[in-house]
Formats: structure tokens, C-alpha cells, sequence
């Protein structure tokens, strides 16, 4: 069995504190990291392969910048068997269309994967959209929201978490399944996956290895463009209460939820 | 033919979602200034209302495919119909809901057809010139709003969260409806839906919720969530939660508010015992009217409320319990005797 890992490496946001004045993130001195839906998706490869008796082979796949193959090195300190960076200047800029087409074409090139797992979103983007697109470019089933896997020879078993409830879907190899942090709690590397990982040899794949028209890569093959960006100011007027103010806060809170929001 | 702004709507167990009326509503928006129609299309196995009522939010024709294959929820055969629809259909535009639904089918169309596709959008609008969709959409956290355009590719495709657009509801005009064969082809699916799940009888799903009540480890214990029930029960309000109490069992995975949780958008939001961390933000901020109640008089949760008590979240919420059961009780009784009294 082959199963294929899409990670991205994004900005480390878990320490980023908001600028009281402007409301905006502060930024300075976060690292990368792997997208932390990912590392569920890693870590759900690797159960399946620990579960499974027959063999399995585990690649995990990124687009990105060289420095990516620190994700990568990770991954496989994690349990991942084979990683393969893509990396072109002609890929920047690709929106979750192109980024879809160049991971869709690279899955094409390297294997015949039975099982493709990727994070639900990217917590830099937040698109969710580049996993169901890669599904359908390979032509193949993609179950999202997934919580729970169980899996068989010819078949996942996937729970999807929806808006109202939990849906159970059989899924046929191969697929491709997104995965929320429900799933599992991501493993920790070994110091010895560390250590052979930092060695290890990582396939690398340009442009020129794929099958994929020039106009149809990075910024200029992105069907959407970005036109403008804008810094939204902070609109809120904090109201503080403490004390003996509370009460009195609490008053007015509640003429103004009968006022406004209950006004129904 | 003429051109049209397309909305794929969203009906859960044979209930329109209103969202589909907030994207009918915003279709014909856009569709007035390119002189467009408005299409609809609907999904479905059974239906409780009858088609004919998206006219009455400004659709023109509504192709509606009813059909078993719809009665549970299958992305694949989803994204084959809509597929085929819109190949046949030709629209300019099509939105659609930033639902699990929407947010599985929509990208999978977009990878099938080749065009670009926005999430999430928060504003629409036409560029007057060259008449193509601006899709506005946070990014970063909500930190920066950034406009997007698809200028080569047809259709202009945008999914946009639940309550977003405001309904509006028009003179009851006429259209037309078209039914739509699903061909056996189109149902051939390798997914197979073993079975549905509903959330246990009630608990809701707490992005349908006007008021959401979410509480943090400042609770301190389990049992700190019943108080905040009887918050709930005054404002017929749902619960969220924040990831560490997820993770510690006080609150199940549905009721998560946040990054790796549910995005939430509440006419009235309350944040207790919670400090406000950027992925807690990432899912509540757009809320209309924020409360927090933090005993931190730095916590970061009060740069983005309303309403910032600092204090003891258990002195804080019995107070409240106590203040509202007073002032909202009457006039808005829920059982609507106070009304008939005039
Ligand atoms: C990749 C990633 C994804 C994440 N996704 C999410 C997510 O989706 N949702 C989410 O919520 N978090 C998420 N987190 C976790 C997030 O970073 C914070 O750790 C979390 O939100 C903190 O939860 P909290 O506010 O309940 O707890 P704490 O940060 O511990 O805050 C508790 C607060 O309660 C206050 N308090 C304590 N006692 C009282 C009292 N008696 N009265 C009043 N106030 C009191 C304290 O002052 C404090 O501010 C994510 C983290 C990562 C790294
Ligand atoms: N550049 C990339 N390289 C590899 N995988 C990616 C990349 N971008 C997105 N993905 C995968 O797609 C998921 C959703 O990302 P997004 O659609 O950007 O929110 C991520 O969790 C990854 O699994």
C-alpha cells in the first residue's frame, strides 16, 4: 500500500500577539512550521502503517520554497519513508488552483498512491480548497472533515464531522481523504529519526519534471489574482467594567442585547 | 441564452438552509448591475417548501434536480451534477455556501472545470468597468482583507460563510423552474454513505446559533459549563468551547470555537473564562457584539469585545443570570403570552 502526506510549511503563528492599538498580528521572530492539521494527517499515515500487515510505504509531498525541506526532514523523522520537495521559482504565487495542479501532477509522476491525506486548511491561506481540487484533478474520490479513520484492504471507512452531526462514508482506493485535529494527537520524533533524517536524501522535482504547461504554473497560471489588499482598522470600542461597575455594565448589556439582538 | 449569476444552495434533510436565501439575495444584487439573471440550483430527495419561493428573494429560473440519489449527502455525485449544470449552464458567476457541503463540492468543481474559485468571501461586488466579481476575504486571521478577481477564467466562483449577506425578501414575482434529470451515470459513485450521525438531541450546531455562549479553562472544571447553560437557556443561546477544554473532555469536539474548530458568527458572542488566543479569535471575531469575562485585566480577548468585565467569571456569570432573567423576561417571553396581553 503507498499513501501520499501533502504538508506545508507556513509561518509559526503560535505566539503572535495582536498590536492593542491597530489590532493587527505582530509578527516579528515567528519560524515555520508544519501546518499543524498536517501533522495529523502525518501521524494518521503512520497509525495506518503501523496497523496494516501488509507493507506500506508512507511519501510525504510539499510545494514550497528550498527551505521546505526542513518540513520535509521532520516528516520524516515522524515516520514518513520518502519525501519529495517541489520547488521552482516558476511556482510562486500559484493560488490553490496551481498549487493543486503542480501536487496533482507530482502524485501522477511519482507513484501510484492508494491513499492521499492532506490537512482540512493551511492556517496561512485557510482555503481548504487544495485537497478536494487535487482529488479532482487525479479523477478520484475525496471524503473532507474527517475525525475517524478505519481502513481495509480495498477501502476507508472515514467519519466526516458536518454541521449537523457525523457522517460514516466507505471510500474505494484510491482517495483522498482531509483530516481536523480530532483525528489523533500528533507523534513526537524519535532522536533517532531525527538524527537519520537530518541525512536523509529527499527527492527534488522542478517544473521541468512535470507535465505541466508554463501558463498554467504559479502567479500567472493562478485563475485568481489578488488586486488589492487592505488593512481593516480595529472597529470595536471596548466598554471595560471592574468592580463595583459591573453591575451596571450588566445593565446595559441587557438593554442592549433587548434592544438589538433579541430584537427579533 | 442570457448570462447568469448562479447560486448552489444548500437543503439539509429537505429544509432550504437560509444562507441560500442570503446567496439569492446577494445574486441578485450582482446580477442587477450586469443585467443577469439570477439561477438556482437545488439538490434534493424531498423538499418541504416549494421551489417557486426563491423567486420571492429575486431568483429567475430554479434547476432543481430531486432525486434519491440526494437523500444522503454524497460529494461526488454533488460535484458531477453541479458540474454538469454549469457546463450546460454557461453562468458568469457562481456562489455557494462556505459550508462542509459547499467547501467540499465547490473546489472539486473548481479542480474539474479549471477555474478559479475565492473562500470565504465577506464582500461582492461588480468592478463597474470591466464588470468582473471583486471577492473580498480576510486573510491572516482576519488581520488583512484581501480583493480578489478572476479575470481569465469562467465561471467567477466565491463561497461565502452563513450570515454573511443580509435576506431580502422582494415583491412575490414569477420565474421559471427547470427540472433536472440525473443520469445514471452521474450517480455511479465509489463513495458509499453508511450512515448519518445527527448531534445528539439538544445539542445544536452552533453556527445556526444567534447566541453563543463559550467558555475556557478559566472555568477551572467540568462543572463550570452548567452555569454557563443557565446563560444559555435565558438567551436561547448554544455552547462553544475553546481547544483545552475540548482537550480535557469538559465539552465535546462540535462545541470547539476557533482555528482548528468551527468559525462562528453570532449576532452575541460571550467569551468566559477564555484569554483570547489568535486561533480562539480566528473563529469568533467577526461576531456582531462580543462580551468577555476575564479575571486578567490584560487578557487579549478584551481588544476584541464590547463588553470587557474584568473580574471573577463565577461572582460575574450569576449576576448576570440574575440581571437578564429580570430585564429580557418580559416583553420577549418565550412562550409568547406577554404578546397576546396588547
Ligand atoms: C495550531 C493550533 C490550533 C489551535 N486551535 C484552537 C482553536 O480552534 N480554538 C481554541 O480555542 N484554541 C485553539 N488553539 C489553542 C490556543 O492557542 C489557546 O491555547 C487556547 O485558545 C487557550 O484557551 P483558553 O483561553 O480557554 O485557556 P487559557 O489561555 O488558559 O485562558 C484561560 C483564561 O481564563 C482566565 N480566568 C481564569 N480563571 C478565571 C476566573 N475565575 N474568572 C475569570 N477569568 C478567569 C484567565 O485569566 C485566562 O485568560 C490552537 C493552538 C494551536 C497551536
Ligand atoms: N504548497 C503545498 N504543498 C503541499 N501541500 C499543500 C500545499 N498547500 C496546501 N497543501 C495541502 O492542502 C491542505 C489545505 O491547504 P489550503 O487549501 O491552503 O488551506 C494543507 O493542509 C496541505 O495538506
Amino acid at each position: 500500500m503507498r499513501i501520499a502526506v501533502l504538508i506545508k510549511q507556513v509561518p509559526d503563528t503560535d505566539d503572535v500577539k495582536l498590536d492593542p492599538q491597530t489590532g493587527t498580528m505582530i509578527r516579528e521572530g515567528s519560524g515555520t512550521i508544519i501546518n499543524p492539521l498536517d501533522l495529523n494527517a502525518i501521524e494518521a499515515a503512520v497509525q495506518i502503517k503501523r496497523m496494516r500487515s501488509i507493507p506500506c510505504h508512507i511519501t510525504v509531498i510539499t510545494m514550497g520554497p528550498p527551505n521546505a525541506q526542513f518540513a520535509l526532514r521532520e516528516a520524516l523523522a515522524l515516520g514518513a519513508d520518502q519525501a519529495i520537495l517541489l520547488t521552482d521559482r516558476r511556482f510562486a504565487g500559484a493560488d490553490s488552483w496551481a498549487t493543486a495542479k503542480v501536487l496533482a501532477e507530482s502524485l501522477k509522476k511519482t507513484g501510484e498512491y492508494d491513499l492521499i491525506i492532506a490537512g482540512e486548511k493551511a492556517t496561512d491561506g485557510e482555503t481548504g480548497q487544495v485537497g478536494p481540487e487535487v482529488a479532482a484533478m487525479l479523477s478520484i474520490p475525496c471524503a473532507t472533515y474527517v475525525t475517524e479513520i478505519s481502513d481495509n484492504e480495498e477501502y476507508v471507512v472515514v467519519k466526516r464531522m458536518v454541521e449537523d452531526g457525523f457522517q460514516r462514508q466507505r471510500i474505494h482506493y484510491p482517495c483522498l481523504i482531509t483530516v481536523l485535529s480530532d483525528l489523533n494527537r500528533p507523534g513526537m520524533p524519535t532522536l533517532k529519526g531525527k538524527m537519520d533524517s537530518r541525512r536523509a536524501t529527499l527527492i527534488t522535482l522542478t517544473a521541468d519534471d512535470l507535465d505541466i504547461r508554463s501558463d498554467e504554473l504559479g502567479l500567472m497560471g493562478s485563475p485568481t489574482k489578488v488586486v488589492r489588499v487592505t488593512t481593516p482598522q480595529k472597529t470595536r470600542e471596548t466598554r471595560r467594567f471592574s468592580g463595583h461597575a459591573i453591575e451596571k455594565g450588566i445593565v446595559e448589556l441587557a438593554e442592549t442585547i433587548k434592544s438589538s439582538v433579541l430584537n427579533r | 441564452m442570457s448570462q447568469s449569476v448562479m447560486v448552489y444552495t444548500e437543503i439539509r434533510n429537505g429544509v432550504i438552509h437560509p444562507v441560500s436565501y442570503e446567496l439569492t439575495s446577494k445574486a441578485k444584487e450582482l446580477a442587477d448591475k450586469l443585467g443577469s439573471e439570477v439561477s438556482i440550483v437545488a439538490f434534493c430527495d424531498t423538499l418541504q417548501e416549494k421551489p417557486e419561493v426563491f423567486f420571492s428573494y429575486g431568483a429567475d429560473r430554479v434547476i432543481i434536480a430531486k432525486d434519491h440519489c440526494f437523500n444522503l449527502f454524497n460529494q461526488e455525485i454533488h460535484t458531477k451534477v453541479l458540474s454538469a449544470i454549469i457546463l450546460e449552464e454557461q453562468p458568469q458567476i457562481v456562489l455557494a455556501p462556505a459550508t462542509t457541503g459547499g467547501r467540499t463540492v465547490m473546489p472539486a468543481v473548481a479542480g474539474t472545470i479549471h477555474t478559479g474559485l475565492t473562500a470565504d468571501c465577506t464582500g461582492l461586488d461588480i468592478e463597474p468597468d470591466s464588470g468582473l466579481l471583486l471577492q473580498t476575504r480576510p486573510a491572516i486571521g482576519g488581520n488583512i482583507m484581501a480583493t480578489i478577481k478572476t479575470p481569465h477564467h469562467q465561471p467567477q466562483m466565491a463561497t461565502v460563510r452563513p450570515k454573511t449577506f443580509k435576506i431580502v425578501q422582494r415583491e412575490a414575482s414569477h420565474g421559471v423552474i427547470r427540472p433536472f434529470a440525473v443520469s445514471e451515470s452521474m450517480k455511479q459513485t465509489s463513495i458509499e454513505v453508511l450512515e448519518w450521525i445527527p448531534l445528539d438531541s439538544g445539542s445544536v450546531n452552533i453556527q445556526d446559533q444567534d447566541v453563543i455562549i463559550a467558555g475556557g479553562k478559566g472555568l477551572k472544571r467540568k462543572e463550570g459549563f452548567e452555569l454557563l447553560k443557565e446563560l444559555a437557556v435565558l438567551l436561547q443561546a448554544g455552547i462553544g468551547a475553546s481547544r483545552p477544554t475540548i482537550e480535557a473532555k469538559w465539552m465535546d469536539y462540535p462545541h470547539q470555537v476557533g482555528l482548528s474548530g468551527k468559525v462562528v458568527s453570532p449576532k452575541l458572542y460571550f467569551a468566559i473564562g477564555i484569554s483570547g488566543a489568535v486561533q480562539h479569535i480566528a473563529g469568533m471575531e467577526t461576531s456582531e457584539l462580543i462580551v468577555s469575562i476575564n479575571k486578567d485585566p490584560d487578557a487579549s480577548i478584551f481588544q476584541v469585545s464590547d463588553y470587557a468585565f474584568c473580574g471573577d467569571l463565577y461572582d460575574i456569570v450569576p449576576k448576570m443570570v440574575e440581571i437578564f432573567s429580570e430585564r429580557l423576561s418580559d416583553g420577549t417571553d418565550e412562550t409568547g403570552s406577554e404578546k397576546h396581553v396588547q
